[in-house]
C-alpha cells in the first residue's frame, strides 16, 4: 500500500538523529546558562540598580516578551555582520536564544528577588554582611527557591524553543530531521519520530529539573 | 549591493503582511478557544478515562515544540492524499496546540472554583454538564481572562514560526524584503515593531485584568503558560 508508513528508512538514521539530540542539547545547555547569567544580573539591576539602569532593563525584557524568537533569530543573525562581527550560524543562534531567555529569566527572578522579605535584607545589614554576601546568600537564594518552578518551566519551553533555529541554518535536531526528509522523503514519518524524541527530551528535563530542585533546595523553608 | 532600498513600498508590503499575521492568531484562538473548552471539560469529568483522554492530548501538545506539530499537519495531510496547504495545517495546528493551553488554563480557573459549588448543585439535582456550564463556568470566567489575555500574546508571537511551512505572514516576509534590500537592521527593526505594538498592548491588559483579580482567588496551573516563539 502506498500509504503505509515505513519507519525502516528514517531508524537506519538513528546515529544521525542522535546527533541532532546532542546538537539540541548543547543549545539548550548553553543557552540557559548564558540566559540564567543574563537574568541575574537583570533582577538584581532591576530591583537594586537606580533608574537609569533598571529602566533599560525593563526595556529590555518588554522588548524580548513582545517580539518573537524567530524574529530575534534574524535580528541577530543578520545584523551582526553589517557591524563587522560575523558569526556562525551556531554562535548566532547561542546568541539570540541567551537574550531571549534572559529577558524571560530576568522577569521570573525579580519576582523571586521581590518576594524576599526587606526585614530579612536589613536583619543581614545589621549583621554587617557585605552586599555582595546579603545578594548572594540573603536575596539570590531564597529567590531562586521561589521561582525554582517556573524557572524550570521556562528552561524547558527554551529546549522546544531551539528547535526553529534551523530557520537561520543552525545545526539541531528538526534541522536534522528536514535533512533526512530530503533524502528519505519519508516526511511524515520522520517528524512523527522526532516528536517523540522531544517528547522524551522534555519528560526526561522536567524529571531532571524536578530532581535537581530537590537536591539544591533540601533545608525547609 | 542590493536590488532595491528599503522604502514605502516595502513598509506597506510588511504591513499588508500583518493582515495574515492576525487572520492567523484569530483562527488559533477562536479554534483554540473552543477546543480548550471541551479539554477542559474532558479534564474535570467524572469518568477517568476521559480525563485521561484529555490528559495525553495536553501532554502532546505541550511537549513537542510547535514546529514539529506544523510539520506533522503539513507533511501528515499529503499522507491522507490531500494537497499539502500552509493555511489548513497553520489553522489547524494552531487550533490544536491553542486548545491544549487554553485546556490548562480553563481547567485551572475552573478547580479554582470552591468545591462546595459542585456539591450544593449536584445536591440540588444537575448533572455534570448543566453545573458545569450554568454554575462553575460562570464563576470561572473571571478567573480565565487575564491568562487568555496573556496566552493571546503568545499566540501573536507564534504564528511567526508558520513561515518556517510557506506561510507569508509577516515574518516571511521580512525574509523576503531583506534578502531584496539587504538592509536587516531596518528591515527587522521595523518588523520588531510592528510584532511589538500587536503585543504590547495585549501584554499590559494581561497585566492589569491579572493586578485586578490578584487580590482574590488564583489560577493553578501546572506549568506557567509561556510558549517560546
Amino acid at each position: 500500500m502506498q500509504t503505509a508508513l515505513q519507519f525502516g528508512p528514517v531508524l537506519i538514521h538513528l546515529d544521525r538523529l542522535l546527533v541532532g539530540v546532542s546538537q539540541t542539547i548543547q543549545l539548550t545547555v548553553l543557552s540557559i546558562l548564558f540566559g540564567t547569567i543574563i537574568g541575574t544580573l537583570g533582577a538584581i539591576g532591576r530591583s537594586f540598580g537606580p533608574r537609569w539602569v533598571s529602566w533599560p532593563i525593563a526595556a529590555y525584557v518588554e522588548l524580548i516578551r513582545n517580539t518573537p524568537l524567530l524574529i530575534q533569530l534574524y535580528f541577530v543573525f543578520f545584523s551582526l555582520p553589517m557591524f563587522g562581527l560575523k558569526l556562525s550560524s551556531g554562535s548566532a543562534a547561542i546568541l539570540a536564544l541567551s537574550i531571549h531567555l534572559g529577558a524571560y529569566a530576568t522577569e521570573i527572578l525579580r519576582a523571586g528577588v521581590e518576594s524576599v522579605p526587606v526585614g530579612q535584607i536589613e536583619a543581614a545589614k545589621s549583621l554587617g554582611l557585605s552586599s555582595y554576601r546579603i545578594i548572594r546568600h540573603v536575596v539570590l537564594v531564597p529567590a531562586v527557591r521561589a521561582v525554582y518552578p517556573s524557572l524550570s518551566a521556562q528552561f524547558i519551553l527554551q529546549l522546544m524553543g531551539t528547535s526553529i533555529v534551523g530557520a537561520i541554518a543552525a545545526e539541531e535536531l528538526t534541522a536534522m530531521a528536514n535533512n533526512l526528509v530530503m533524502e528519505s522523503f519519508r516526511s511524515f514519518e520522520v517528524y512523527i519520530v522526532i516528536a517523540v524524541i522531544y517528547f522524551v527530551l522534555v519528560q526526561a528535563a522536567s524529571l531532571i529539573f524536578a530532581g535537581l530542585g530537590r537536591l539544591l533546595f533540601r533545608w525547609r523553608a | 549591493m542590493s536590488l532595491r532600498d528599503f522604502g514605502p513600498n516595502e513598509l506597506i508590503f510588511l504591513l499588508m503582511a500583518t493582515r495574515w499575521t492576525i487572520l492567523l492568531a484569530l483562527i488559533g484562538f477562536a479554534g483554540g478557544g473552543v477546543i480548550g473548552l471541551v479539554i477542559a471539560a474532558l479534564r474535570v469529568a467524572p469518568l477517568p478515562a476521559l480525563r485521561w483522554l484529555a490528559g495525553g492530548y495536553i501532554q502532546f501538545f505541550m511537549g513537542t515544540p510547535i514546529l514539529i506539530q506544523l510539520f506533522m499537519a503539513y507533511y501528515g495531510s499529503s499522507l491522507l492524499g490531500f494537497r499539502p496547504d500552509p493555511w489548513v495545517s497553520a489553522a489547524l495546528t494552531f487550533s490544536l496546540n491553542g486548545g491544549a493551553f487554553f485546556g490548562e488554563i480553563f481547567r485551572g480557573s475552573i478547580e479554582a472554583v470552591p468545591k462546595g459549588q459542585w456539591e450544593a448543585a449536584t445536591a440540588l439535582g444537575f448533572r455534570f454538564l448543566p453545573t458545569l456550564r450554568l454554575v462553575i463556568l460562570p464563576q470561572a470566567v473571571k478567573l480565565m481572562l487575564p491568562p487568555t489575555v496573556g496566552f493571546m500574546v503568545q499566540i501573536v508571537k507564534t504564528t511567526s514560526v508558520a513561515s518556517l511551512i510557506g506561510l507569508t505572514e509577516l515574518a516571511r516576509a521580512a525574509t523576503q524584503v531583506n534578502t531584496v534590500t539587504f538592509q536587516p537592521v531596518l528591515v527587522f527593526g521595523t518588523v520588531s515593531v510592528i510584532y511589538f505594538m500587536l503585543c504590547w498592548p495585549l501584554s499590559l491588559y494581561a497585566g492589569y485584568l491579572e493586578r485586578k483579580v490578584g487580590q482574590g482567588l488564583r489560577v493553578r496551573t501546572k506549568q506557567p503558560l509561556l510558549l517560546a516563539g
